[in-house]
């Protein structure tokens, strides 16, 4: 232990040593630093008239000193911790205080020169010297016994802690402040008339034909949009794992298949079936003499756009649940004498409560912070994340109440998340155990197998078409009107010069740029996520609900409110990253960790504890434990994780559209540029080649993580 | 233990540089994508040791951005889109004068120079219009609009679609225009009618004409040249200049305060003003109207000459003062922040 202290307190001294310690223009793969005509590390800079990062050298040297000197074990790991947090303490001091226009602050004590010049953003240098500094802290704060001693556990938690303290609190302050900022100062009395709005919170369409505020609207469609992807995901699950269903694999193309499109296509085509104009609209009032109207403009065209979004979601959290219910449970019951409805109603289903929850909190966030389907079909139905975005980016700009709105959605998320798990309660639902488990999982009773049929096939049918005419879309001169065929838009978007071999479509460059940003992000997201979600359900800590919230909390804001507040808090130093890829692959990794942070709590409570007590007990560290034990069962959550966070990465709109830059143009910002122009043929005809991309990875994932293996064989009883 | 140490270093590995160089224009483009492509190709071939780094965004998430960035701005220069917000940023400081010569520029975009003293430059000029699809009227027996005020006939009960002025700077335009054709009271009476027949209040400024292209309603409220592309691609639209008169807007160009590289900067304005360089517009299905008097005009592009423009005062109407007034008597009068479903 004393080594790994010893050994992160190294790595801090070569970040403060040897690195250079700001952004340089060059950026980092120019090794000009190296050849010593610049040198701009932290020790040459504080010898050259930077006094103030001195005092983080002088720390990093002090900590080593005692590591050497102090005999007594627990005094020392308490003086490194003490040291190691000053150095923390003083390098995000000096980092926010001089900034490039120089001192923002005690302007009267610092003066000089070159103080007033001021400083770049941190760069390699700075991060990893904080880096070593953190995990120097968290590795004493273990020896001191905190964390049962597991330098692992309060490693993890301390990175987890920091990555989110400052790329989702730190920047999601910056616009959150706004709601309380009144003309030259902040008020905290002012916030409240703001936010008690009946704009926001009013009931009027109970008891009159106007509609109710936004956050209402908001909460209805979001309790609807999370219970009907809750059920719909759960029919394909059971489906999937309890019936000899015969068409499996095409089912399981469709329940993918809607994440991973940007969601205005799925609008659009929409529009074209049920709009007024729509191919069934027109059949439908031929047929039957039925009006024509503009039903789909509202609140069910939201909901049904909602529903073919979102179900995958709830499906991927739910199909490993449903496969982790374990055969003795179920067999243990029907041995009691239970029939297949019993068996199911009281013993499978609830075992099965931590993934419908997760699977309902995900569905009901991911609708409060949906913004493409409202934005195309919503209408005159206004809610939170659309009001949101036209506040920040209308003819009005009113980041007030951008802001005020903001935290009414972030209210209704906290709510969501205290009710799901006041649901949950303290119950275990731990159904892999190491105990010999080889028996059958019951089969579906006729009556939940056909209703399961009776939700999921229409809905994989409707799946279906909306998707035939996605790609029926790509290869018309003008969808709706003009249905000659033509190969224009591949050419124009994916064009390529055999003669000079050169790329001539237009999409290219977006296209590669998602694709790098995406496969960089969707490891990450997985680890973070997965991390998360390892230390939320193993590990006991202070304060570990507030962790568990604060890791949801970028998933709740809606995208245009999180591209801001990065642009704001990341544009200037200390850390500025703004026109960097790495402020997307950031974003990425944050919005979307909560996803794997779900999935993974709901398959890892499955797992019993006794599992990781009997390798701790072997021997086996926490490390050791995760890697060989937990890590192999946790096949179908790594998967959903890894796939939901390399799709998310390509598929979302609202935060990105304020954080590409030119080098680094993302694909849905350049499809969203192009409808908005009315070329829908070249929009969808990308859209076709990225969802065939993204389902080709999907399946190359699949194939890489592989399926966990249970039991000897994941049998269903066959008899009837 | 290390493996911490290989995610964070594979992070900061991707820090990569930030900075623009000397020889490098950050460009953000608000007009169409095909035209921004056009203009970045040109202007690199007539400057091949300038590296034009251009992004496409639209001018609310434009002037989102380089509030959110004032003070150390990424972009250099902002061109296209439509002339509020571009008149915005000036009045908040966010965008400089470049000093470019303007005098072969027709009045109104030199107009637009003076407002906002230097800031801000017409390049476009794009009349409001109506529009209508020729079948879903066909079908319905409906006379088509000549006039503003043929849209108050009930015969277009629920087939009219505008967008919201508190979130587009098209319906903005419609207001302002509608208060300047028929005085203020006069207009909000008018618009109040018209507004029995709107179906829906869209968000987007381009979407009612979008919808009306794809029979979704049946007259839609807009920009002329957006109603000529869709046309032109195929749809049953059809472009109405009202009798009474109309209003238009001016896409500008602007420098941002504190840019980077302002000589590549003003370079691009003084591109961007060129008469050869605004002809070209229609190579990409753009049918605006250019500003440069010797600039050719597309047969496509609506005729201004033809067409009654009203002397739009953008000083007065393109202030926030004005500007919040009129939403707030246009919530009260005509629209209706929470409508009847």
């Amino acid at each position: 232990m004393k080594r790994t202290v010893l050994f992160w307190l190294f790595i801090g001294l070569v970040g403060f040593a040897v690195l250079p310690w700001h952004m340089t223009d060059a950026g980092i793969f120019s090794f000009e630093w190296l050849t010593g005509q610049e040198s701009s590390t932290g020790l040459s800079l504080a010898l050259s008239g930077h006094w103030w990062l001195a005092p983080i050298g002088l720390v990093l040297i002090a900590a080593l000193a005692v590591v050497f000197v102090m005999k007594s074990p627990v005094q020392r790991a308490k003086l490194t911790l003490g040291l190691a947090a000053l150095g923390l303490f003083l390098t995000a001091l000096q980092g926010l205080i001089i900034v490039r226009a120089g001192p923002r602050m005690f302007e009267g004590l610092l003066t000089g020169e070159i103080i007033t010049a001021g400083q770049p953003g941190m760069g390699v240098g700075a991060a990893v010297c904080i880096a070593g500094l953190l995990f120097a802290l968290t590795v004493s704060m273990s020896q001191t016994g905190k964390g049962r001693g597991d330098a692992f556990v309060v490693s993890i938690i301390g990175l987890i802690i920091a990555l989110v303290g400052v790329f989702v609190f730190f920047p999601v302050m910056h616009i959150l402040v706004r709601a309380f900022e009144v003309d030259g100062g902040y008020s905290l009395t002012s916030f409240f008339p703001r936010f008690f709005n009946s704009d926001i919170w009013g009931l009027q369409c109970l008891v009159s034909n106007r509609s109710c505020g936004v956050a209402i609207n908001s909460v209805f469609l979001a309790t609807l949009t999370g219970l009907g992807t809750t059920l719909l995901g759960l029919s394909f699950a059971l489906i999937f794992t309890r019936t000899d269903f015969r068409a499996k694999k095409l089912l399981r193309v469709l329940t993918v298949i809607p994440i991973i499109t940007p969601p205005f296509v799925i609008g659009l085509a929409l529009i074209l079936l049920f709009g007024r104009n729509g191919s069934v609209t027109a059949f439908a009032a031929d047929l039957f003499g039925i009006e024509k109207t503009r039903w789909l403009y509202g609140f069910w065209g939201v909901y049904i756009a909602q529903l073919l979004s979102f179900t995958p979601i709830a499906f991927l959290v739910l199909i490993g649940v449903v496969q982790g219910v374990s055969p003795s449970m179920e067999e243990a019951s029907q041995t009691l004498d239970a029939d297949r409805w019993q068996t199911f109603r009281f013993v499978s289903l609830p075992l099965m409560r931590p993934g419908l929850a997760n699977a309902f909190l995900l569905g009901f966030i991911e609708s409060l912070a949906d913004f493409g389907n409202p934005l195309v079909l919503g209408s005159g139905y206004s809610v939170l994340s659309t009001d949101i975005f036209f506040a920040i980016v209308g003819s009005v700009a009113d980041p007030a109440k951008a802001a005020v709105l903001a935290i009414a959605l972030l209210t209704l998320t906290l709510t969501a998340f205290l009710l799901q798990r006041m649901w949950l309660g303290q119950k275990s639902y731990a159904t892999i155990t190491g105990k010999a488990d080889s028996g059958q999982n019951a089969s579906l009773s006729p009556m939940v197998k056909n209703l399961c049929y009776a939700t999921a096939l229409p809905w994989a049918a409707l799946t279906a078409i909306v998707y035939s005419m996605i790609v029926f879309g790509s290869f018309v001169k003008l969808w709706g009107y003009d249905h000659s065929f033509t190969f224009d838009h591949y050419v124009r978007a994916f064009g390529i010069d055999f003669t000079t071999g050169r790329l001539s479509g237009v999409a290219w460059d977006s296209y590669f740029t998602t694709l790098t940003i995406s496969s960089i992000a969707a490891p990450l997201t997985a680890l973070v996520g997965l991390s998360t979600a390892y230390l939320l359900v193993r590990q006991k800590f202070a304060g570990k609900d507030l962790f568990e919230f604060s890791t949801m909390l970028s998933f709740a804001i809606p995208g245009t409110v999180i591209g801001v507040s990065y642009i704001m808090a990341f544009n200037f130093p200390p850390i500025e990253l703004t026109g960097t890829g790495i402020i997307l692959i950031i974003v990425f990794v944050f919005r979307n960790m909560p996803v794997g942070v779900r999935g993974g709590i709901a398959a890892m409570s499955q797992l019993d504890k006794s599992l990781d007590e009997a390798s701790i007990t072997l021997g086996a560290n926490s490390f050791t434990t995760v890697r060989r034990v937990i890590l192999p069962l946790m096949g179908p959550a790594i998967l959903a994780a890894l796939t939901y966070s390399f799709v998310r990465a390509i598929t979302s709109v609202s935060a990105v559209i304020f954080l590409v830059s030119a080098k680094h143009n993302m694909a849905t910002s350049f499809i969203v540029g192009r409808v908005e122009n009315g070329e829908f043929g070249l929009a969808i005809a990308y859209s076709a080649v990225l969802i065939v991309t993204m389902l080709a990875v999907i399946l190359l994932l699949q194939l890489l993580v592989g399926s966990r293996r249970l039991r000897r064989t994941d049998r269903v009883q066959t008899a009837a | 233990m290390k493996k911490f140490g290989l995610v964070s270093s594979a992070v900061l590995m991707m820090a990569g540089a930030t900075a623009a160089s000397a020889d490098e224009i950050s460009v953000v483009c608000s007009a169409e994508q095909d035209w921004c492509d056009l203009m970045v190709a040109a202007f690199e071939v007539e400057n091949p040791d300038t590296d034009v780094l251009m992004v496409r965004k639209s001018t609310g998430e434009t002037l989102a951005q380089i509030r959110a960035e004032a003070g150390n701005p990424k972009i250099d220069v902002w061109w296209g889109g439509t002339g509020d917000p571009h008149l915005i940023a000036a009045e908040e400081g966010l965008t400089q004068a470049s000093g470019v010569d303007t005098s072969k520029l027709l009045g109104w975009a030199q107009n637009m120079a003076t407002i906002s003293e230097g800031k801000a430059i017409g390049i476009y000029a794009g009349a409001l219009a109506m529009a209508y699809n020729s079948e879903i009227l066909a079908e319905k027996n409906i006379a088509p609009p000549a006039c503003w005020a043929d849209l108050e006939d009930p015969r277009f009960a629920g087939e009219i679609q505008v967008a919201n002025p508190n979130s587009s700077g098209t319906a903005y335009t419609e207001l302002a225009t509608f208060v300047q054709l028929f005085g203020e009271d006069e207009a909000f009476t008018k618009l109040a009618t018209i507004g029995q027949n709107v179906n829906s209040y869209t968000k987007s400024g381009s979407a009612p004409s979008k919808a009306a292209a794809r029979g979704e309603t049946g007259v839609s409220i807009g920009f002329m040249h957006d109603m000529v592309k869709l046309a032109a691609q195929g749809f049953p639209l059809v472009a109405v200049a009202p009798c009474e008169g109309t209003g238009y807007e001016v896409g500008a160009v602007s420098v941002i305060e504190g840019a980077r590289n302002f000589e590549g900067a003003k370079a691009w304005v003084e591109f961007a003003l060129r008469a050869d360089i605004q002809s070209r517009a229609p190579e990409t299905g753009s049918f605006q109207v250019p500003s440069n008097s010797n600039a050719e005009v597309a047969p496509e592009s609506p005729d201004l000459a033809s067409i009654k423009l009203i002397d739009y005062d953008f000083a007065t109407y393109g202030s926030s003062d004005t500007r919040s007034r009129l939403l707030a008597r246009w919530d009260s009068d005509v629209g209706d922040p929470n409508p009847q479903q």
